[in-house]
């Protein structure tokens, strides 16, 4: 089955990125799309020879849903829940990237509870995409404890969200005009008391894994990638933050209110993957502190605006008031429609920069939607960082990159 | 706001005539209306020049069919200048009869998978690209998936459960009896 015209059959059916001729001792050695250190159906060619890695030709596409084309279809209150299932370790993120790029085309900003209220879910979205990178990454080089311990502190997440919204992970809850329904009054407590403990469970995984001599050896000096190199294949996130460039959107270009926060962007120098776990770690204390001032500074007030053509009346004034329920009605069965136009605002996700471009004919269905997505755009660079690691070094690297296949894919 | 942009008079400096039009966004960023040859000069002009636009965002296809405006399609490139914050945008309107642009990968390589993306969703070919493939769709597709006239739904059901399957006589029973599911 792997005879040398195999080989040739095989490299000339898919696309190589380099024209790469099998040598005497190189080997194509095919990694995925089924592999459990993938994170996800990502088919890895690697050009080997011996345990050298000579070249790899990442090959993606087996999570395609046809996303971009499907929202061409939907109203936009239909898009938002497809919107969760992207990236769906970010759905919030997802969500608010969504919303805030059609607030825009809508030229409507959301009430004060709504914004701050969006920040905290956003944080709380990330800090538990974080544990999984830092647990699945762990897992990938054997380190089940940690993973089991960074899925038992993102429980306590996803129970937040179920409290919220009724849903542990899709929740679809941020939407354009404010949230699907108010926080639950419990809501506060319930964070606090979450992110109470956080600190010293992370304090458990550096004491299992920062200077662990197995961690060290296969995450230091592993893929590094220098400031050049990230800037030139366009790699953002905590990728981007390990080399060195202090690039933020919450920062740079904020959203959502983010300039009202008092947070660091956490940075390393080394590029490698070592540097990459140790940005995430650090990058969970700083969305504990921003939830912290958040929840202190959580106004009362309504939670999405005041216009029934954007947003559902309150279900009590859909039996009393004819208007209310005409408003409903109108929703529910033609949407909204977005003034003509076109809009990028990309927001900063776990994994880089994740930003919606709508165009807007006018109608209550988007015309285009574009997603760039972060993982799509990371993923890139795999050949040029993995070029002369050795085979095992793969997976740290793909950890360490931390893509999620449905925002490679859509 | 958008002509007294320093991208506009920085762009127009280094291609001239090459740039057609300005608009702006709902965001209020610029969007330079680009003529395709001039498009590799344009990348590198704000790559370059003082405000230094070195992250390329992304490049995607539009599909106007239907809109009735201008050439059919438009290829968007999105850029952000870590430097000055900001991001301007270029779209380079592209005809139904000759869906060629030249590739800017030697300006960013970032451009090199999105260039794909634009080729396997639109059919927009991208001059100069060391590997134009398909990268989302599989490799022997015979569509555009994200063109207008293509539909929702196109693509053909390859396996399927159904056990008598009548518009698609060729296709496998995945080890069924006929009449049982």
């Amino acid at each position: 089955m792997a005879s040398a015209s195999g080989c040739a059959e095989v490299e000339i059916r898919m696309a190589v990125e380099t024209r790469f001729l099998p040598e005497e001792e190189t080997m194509l050695l095919n990694m995925g799309p089924q592999h459990p250190a993938t994170h996800g159906v990502l088919r890895l060619v690697l050009a080997l020879d011996g345990e050298v890695v000579k070249d790899v030709t990442p090959v993606i596409g087996y999570l395609h849903s046809g996303f971009e084309k499907t929202y061409e279809n939907k109203r936009y209150q239909q898009c938002v829940t497809l919107t969760d299932r992207m990236d769906y370790l970010n759905p919030l993120g997802n969500n608010l990237a969504f919303a805030l790029a059609v607030e825009k085309l809508l030229g409507i900003e959301v009430p004060p509870r709504a914004q701050v209220a969006r920040v905290i879910l956003a944080e709380l979205t990330r800090i538990q995409s974080h544990l999984v990178a830092v647990g699945s990454g762990a897992l990938d080089l054997n380190g089940t404890t940690v993973m089991m311990f960074a899925f038992r502190e993102r429980e306590e997440f996803l129970d937040i969200f179920e409290l919220c919204s009724g849903q542990r992970m899709m929740t679809s809850f941020i939407r354009p005009g404010g949230l699907a329904k108010d926080l639950p009054p419990e809501f506060p407590e319930r964070v606090l008391a979450v992110l109470e403990g956080l600190p010293d469970r992370l304090a458990d995984y550096h004491r299992l894994l920062t200077r662990n001599p197995i961690w060290l050896d296969r995450m230091v000096g592993v893929g590094k990638f220098t400031a050049e190199q990230c800037i030139e294949w366009g790699v953002t996130g905590p990728v981007l933050r390990s080399a060195g460039v202090p690039r933020d959107l919450r920062k740079d270009t904020p959203y959502c209110g983010y300039e009202n926060y008092d947070f660091n962007v956490i940075t390393r120098e080394e590029g490698d993957c070592y540097a990459r776990y140790l940005v995430r770690m650090d990058e969970i204390l700083e969305s504990i502190k921003i939830v912290k001032q958040a929840l202190a500074r959580l106004p009362e007030g309504p939670y999405v605006v005041d216009d029934y053509k954007l947003a559902f009346p309150p279900r009590q004034a859909i039996s009393d008031n004819m208007e209310a329920l005409i408003h409903h009605f109108k929703l529910a069965t033609e949407g909204y429609r977005v003034p003509a136009g076109e809009v990028y605002l990309p927001i900063e996700s776990p994994r880089g920069e994740l930003g919606f471009y709508i165009v807007s004919d006018g109608s209550s269905r988007p015309y285009r939607v574009h997603v760039r997505t972060p993982s799509f755009a990371n993923l890139q660079s795999l050949p040029a960082m993995a070029r002369g690691s050795m085979l095992a070094d793969m997976v740290p690297i793909i950890a360490a990159i931390d893509p999620i296949l449905g925002d490679v894919d859509r | 706001m958008a002509g007294s942009d320093p991208a506009v008079a920085l762009v127009s400096a280094s291609i001239g005539d090459g740039l057609l039009a300005v608009e702006e966004d709902r965001a209020g960023n610029t969007i330079l209306i680009v003529e395709r040859g001039s498009i590799r000069g344009a990348c590198q002009a704000l790559r370059d020049g003082e405000e230094k636009f070195v992250h390329l965002s992304g490049i995607w296809g539009v599909d106007y069919l239907g809109m009735g405006l201008g050439p059919r399609f438009a290829v968007v490139y999105h850029l952000y200048s870590p430097t000055s914050r900001r991001r301007v945008a270029i779209k380079v309107p592209v005809e139904e009869s000759d869906p060629v642009v030249p590739s800017v990968v030697e300006v960013w390589p970032a451009a090199g998978w999105h260039e794909r993306e634009t080729f396997d969703m639109f059919g927009i070919r991208f001059e100069g690209h060391p590997n134009l493939a398909r990268i989302l769709m599989p490799e022997d597709t015979d569509f555009y998936p994200l063109r207008k006239d293509f539909p929702l739904g196109g693509e053909e059901v390859q396996f399927t459960h159904t056990p008598e399957p009548a518009h698609l006589p060729h296709r496998p029973k995945i080890g069924l009896e006929k009449g049982k599911t």
